[in-house]
This record gives C-alpha cells, sequence and structure tokens, in this order.
C-alpha cells in the first residue's frame, strides 16, 4: 500500500472503520443560514479526550461509531480514547480507554471488538488540522461539510495534525469515565415542550410509560423510535421552527424522533419533550437497535446534572492543564 | 402596541418566542426584528438566535446564562418589535433558466394551473418574495408568497436527487436548492447562481427578511453563467 505523505506530520488511515468522521465542538452560529450544529453525539466524553491529552476543549479528533478504524502514526504523539469501550491495541500492545498513551511514530493503533457504548472518541495531541469551514472542522455529512471533503473517512486518508503543546507532561493517571457507558439501554431525562398542548393529555405518561426501539434507520441526524404510539391533539403539522438537540419530534404517525447533532436547523413536526443536555451524552451513546426510556425531570434537576458533568469535566481539565 | 407574543422553553438550553400562529410578512418582519434586537444585545452565554416564520429561538449555555436577565432582555425585545423601519432595500435579484430539462415541472405546474408555460413563468418572475427563514440545507431560503394560481402543492413522492440551482414551488413558497439533496418540490428552472458557497466572502446570498426577485434567462446565458 502507497502512504501519501501530507506535507506535515499526519495520521494515516489504514481502515476507516464503518463511520468515523472528524469531529470538534461543533459549527456554532449560523442556524439563521440553515447551517446544522453538528459537533460529537457524546460532547463529554469527546471533550473529555481532550483533556486528556491537553488540547483545548473544542480540537478536533475523531468520532469511531460502532466498528473502529486502523490507523498509523507518522509523528509522536499523544492520545486518548473515550466514550464507548472498544478492546484498543497499539503494535499488539493492549491500551486502555479513558487514559493518555503515547503513539511513536510508525506505530499502528487498533480498534478491535467493542464491549459497551455506541461511539468512542480519539483525541490526538494538537488536534487534526484540517481545514475549517464556517469556523469549524466537524464533519457534517449530508451537507458535505467539514472533515475530509464533508465525508466519512476512507481509507489511505491522510488526517493533518497541529503542534502539540507539551508532549511528555501531557501523560497522567487512568481517569474515570464522566458519562457512564450504556449497555444497549439507557433512560434519559426530559423536560416537557416546547409544544406539549399539541398532544392529548395523556401524551407525556405515555412517553414515559414504556422503553422506545432506536430503528434500524436513525444516524447522526435523529434517532426513530419505535413504541408507544404519542397522539396529536392538534394535527401533525406546525409552522416550521426551530429544532434544538434533543427535542422530540412527533409525525402523524405518533412515532418520535429524539434529534441527534446533525438535525436541521428547522422542522415542521410538533415537539412533545426535550432530552436535558445533561443526559444526551448517554443517548448518543446508543445505536439501531438499543432501547431508550424517557422521564419528565424538572428544570433545576436538569441544570445540577449539568453542573455536576462539568465540575467532573472541569477536574480532569484543571489537572490536565 | 405590545406584540401577542409568549416565550416557552425548549428544554434547558433554549427559550423560544412565539409570536401569532400563521405565515404572515408582518409576524415574520416582527419576528425577526426581535431576534435581531436578540442578537445585538450579545447576551453573555447565548450561542445561537434563529428566526423562523412566526418564532425565535435562543440557543444558550444555562452554565454560563443569567437565565432571568435572558428572559427580561427576550420579552424587553418581543414586546418591542414592531415590523423594523428599515430603509427599503433593493431585491436581490436572481436568473432563472425557466422549464426544459432544467425545470422537469414546468409542463406539470401549467396543466394544475391551466395555464401555459409562459404564464406561469411570467407569474413566478413577476411578484417580489420575502424571504421567511432558512433551513432544510444551508443557504436554502423559504421565500413567499407565489401567486395562488401556481400553488401546486409538492409531490407525493420526494425525488432521490435534485440537482443543485434548481427552483421550485411547494404551495405558496418557492425557493433555490443550495446543494444537491433529495427534494419534493416542482421543480420550474434553475438558477446559475449559488445561494450558498462557503468559499465566498459572503457566504450566504439571502438571510431572513430580504426581498427576492426572479428574471428569466435563456439557455445560452445559463450555460455562460454556470461555466464561469
Amino acid at each position: 500500500m502507497t502512504h501519501l505523505t501530507p506535507s506535515g506530520p499526519g495520521v494515516v488511515v489504514v481502515k476507516p472503520g464503518m463511520l468515523t468522521t472528524i469531529q470538534d465542538a461543533g459549527r456554532w452560529g449560523f442556524q439563521s443560514s440553515g447551517v446544522p450544529v453538528g459537533g460529537p453525539m457524546d460532547p463529554v466524553s469527546f471533550r473529555l479526550s481532550n483533556a486528556l491529552v491537553r488540547n483545548p476543549p473544542d480540537a478536533a479528533g475523531l468520532e469511531i461509531t460502532l466498528l473502529g478504524p486502523e490507523l498509523e502514526f507518522d509523528d509522536e504523539r499523544v492520545v486518548a480514547i473515550t466514550g464507548a469501550h472498544f478492546d484498543l491495541s497499539l503494535d499488539g500492545r493492549t491500551m486502555p480507554s479513558n487514559a493518555p498513551f503515547i503513539v511513536s511514530a510508525g506505530a499502528r493503533l487498533r480498534f478491535g471488538a467493542r464491549r459497551l457504548g455506541a461511539r468512542a472518541y480519539l483525541a490526538i495531541s494538537g488536534g487534526i488540522a484540517v481545514t475549517p469551514t464556517l469556523g469549524s472542522r466537524a464533519t457534517h455529512l449530508i451537507s458535505a461539510m467539514g472533515g475530509i471533503g464533508g465525508r466519512a473517512l476512507g481509507a489511505g486518508d491522510v488526517l493533518p495534525l497541529g503542534e502539540p503543546t507539551d508532549l511528555y507532561g501531557s501523560v497522567s493517571m487512568p481517569q474515570e469515565a464522566i458519562v457512564p457507558m450504556p449497555d444497549r439501554h439507557a433512560r434519559v431525562r426530559v423536560l416537557p415542550g416546547p409544544q406539549t398542548e399539541y398532544f392529548s393529555p395523556d401524551a407525556l405518561d405515555v412517553l414515559q410509560s414504556a422503553s422506545y426501539v432506536i430503528a434500524s434507520n436513525s444516524d447522526r441526524m435523529g434517532f426513530r423510535l419505535e413504541g408507544p404510539p404519542l397522539t396529536h391533539a392538534r394535527g401533525a403539522d406546525i409552522i416550521s421552527d426551530a429544532t434544538p438537540l434533543g427535542v422530540l419530534q412527533v409525525p402523524a404517525s405518533g412515532q418520535p424522533i429524539l434529534l441527534m447533532a446533525d438535525r436541521q436547523t428547522a422542522g415542521g413536526y410538533p415537539k412533545i419533550a426535550t432530552v436535558i443536555t445533561a443526559d444526551m451524552p448517554v443517548a448518543g451513546q446508543l445505536g439501531p437497535g438499543d432501547t431508550i426510556a424517557f422521564a419528565v425531570c424538572t428544570m433545576r434537576e436538569a441544570v445540577a446534572a449539568l453542573i455536576a458533568q462539568e465540575r467532573a469535566l472541569m477536574a480532569v481539565e484543571a489537572r490536565n492543564a | 402596541m405590545s406584540s401577542a407574543y409568549r416565550i416557552v422553553p425548549a428544554g434547558d438550553s433554549a427559550l423560544v418566542v412565539e409570536f401569532e400562529e400563521r405565515i404572515d410578512p408582518a409576524v415574520n418582519a416582527k419576528t425577526i426584528a426581535c431576534a435581531e434586537a436578540i442578537q445585538a444585545a450579545a447576551i453573555r452565554g447565548v450561542r445561537d438566535v434563529v428566526p423562523t416564520y412566526r418564532s425565535v429561538a435562543v440557543y444558550f449555555d444555562p452554565l454560563h446564562t443569567d437565565t432571568d436577565a435572558l428572559v427580561e432582555r427576550i420579552t424587553h425585545d418581543a414586546e418591542a418589535s414592531a415590523p423594523a423601519a428599515r430603509a427599503a432595500q433593493d431585491p436581490i435579484r436572481i436568473p432563472v433558466c425557466y422549464g426544459g430539462e432544467l425545470g422537469p415541472d414546468l409542463a406539470h405546474v401549467a396543466a394544475f394551473a391551466k395555464l401555459t408555460e409562459d404564464e406561469v413563468v411570467r407569474l413566478h418572475s413577476s411578484s417580489t418574495y420575502r424571504v421567511f427563514m432558512l433551513g432544510f440545507v444551508p443557504g436554502f431560503a423559504y421565500l413567499g408568497l407565489v401567486d395562488q394560481r401556481i400553488a401546486i402543492p409538492r409531490h407525493s413522492t420526494p425525488r432521490v436527487r435534485v440537482p443543485s440551482g434548481s427552483v421550485g414551488i411547494a404551495g405558496v413558497q418557492t425557493g433555490i436548492y443550495p446543494a444537491e439533496t433529495p427534494g419534493g418540490w416542482q421543480l420550474i428552472g434553475r438558477t446559475p447562481v449559488k445561494p450558498f458557497d462557503p468559499s465566498r466572502e459572503r457566504p450566504f446570498l439571502m438571510k431572513a427578511g430580504d426581498a427576492v426577485e426572479f428574471y428569466a434567462i435563456d439557455r445560452a446565458a445559463y450555460d455562460r453563467e454556470a461555466a464561469r
């Protein structure tokens, strides 16, 4: 195999895995022009990966979905892998998740069997230095934006790397995961609204009555859910309005769609409830065939959960600063 | 006069200001004025302000935002938002090659309207449209209102592949596909102009509240422009 040599240090994609994309903290500020935010499906594990290699929290890394890649490094770097648990090997040696380690020039990093969760995050010291589009390197597949040509990685791609701040100082002890990896099921908390009044009075109870299965045609835009149907009170069409992350929109079928990272900026279905920000990372660790259950909570609970998560992240960031 | 509006939370990281529930240029003008006021206030923690037909979504980071102050600010802007008394703005004029292989549904629209293809083109290119909002894909502008006579519903089964630059009608809405995507709108022509080009200094041709007009060009002019 011919290895393309980038102008600067790089990582060669030997095998791409099922769906491996370059992601950063997302493309904020252009939703009024129809540009989706994108970014990692589990933003907390993503940020943890950057903290472990002393990158800025929004440095670009890889999101690895269900089946992992094989990568060859042509420069010595510190890496950390968080999120979904895969069997990891570096030139045949077993490596841990949630801990930074050094990859020497010429070494091969392989993702083996997946144990828990759906999406792993690989941070490389210095970050992936592809050219940003509208201020972000996040790959958005539908609009073919960000990453390398707006697509998932392919064999032979070379990931250009940025300048690492400090190579050896960044290696620290294994870190406990902040997002507990779900075993094919998660229970997430929701806040009612923004359009609960479009549904029959018992719809929120129905939503909480049983688990929903994530259908096979689910992706980074949204999880199509199969379970107890939710009944509309005022029809299934609204005048299109903004579609926040984690909102449950309900088309005429009554089967909700949970809007994920790559969701469109607006949509025309009523929205019964919204998953709290602190529980979106665990939702992002589910895949097709997995199940998800919903429980209504209060705004106070939602913010408290987010503060706890932020404290845990800041503790790691402070230790590795 | 104060506006009819309500402010509803959408989860823990977004607030939505909703105005009257209808597609109406006056309501939309109020909506955009409100969004612009919130944007201009540059409130700490606010990450994105997104106007749509009749509501404004304000996305914020709950850990870095004083939500009471945010609600107060939004309430003030919603109360105050009258249709913006902005200087009359020249419409953005967009060339379209109507019909033929670039507008495969033009004959169908003419049959629906019981008009000739030329009359459909004349009706589509003689209105000044308002950009109500952008969405669907980057740079896609929802334009209205299309003359009732040619307000044909979208296809019941969307096309798998609509070429970029295609100009379509869906009810009283018209718009340009900025990229090749699936789509159900009735395609009456194509423009060589790009609604979205990330390499341009101004990547987006249109923003909410703009005025837009279409004018007909022939195939030779289209090919010339498209080749540039």
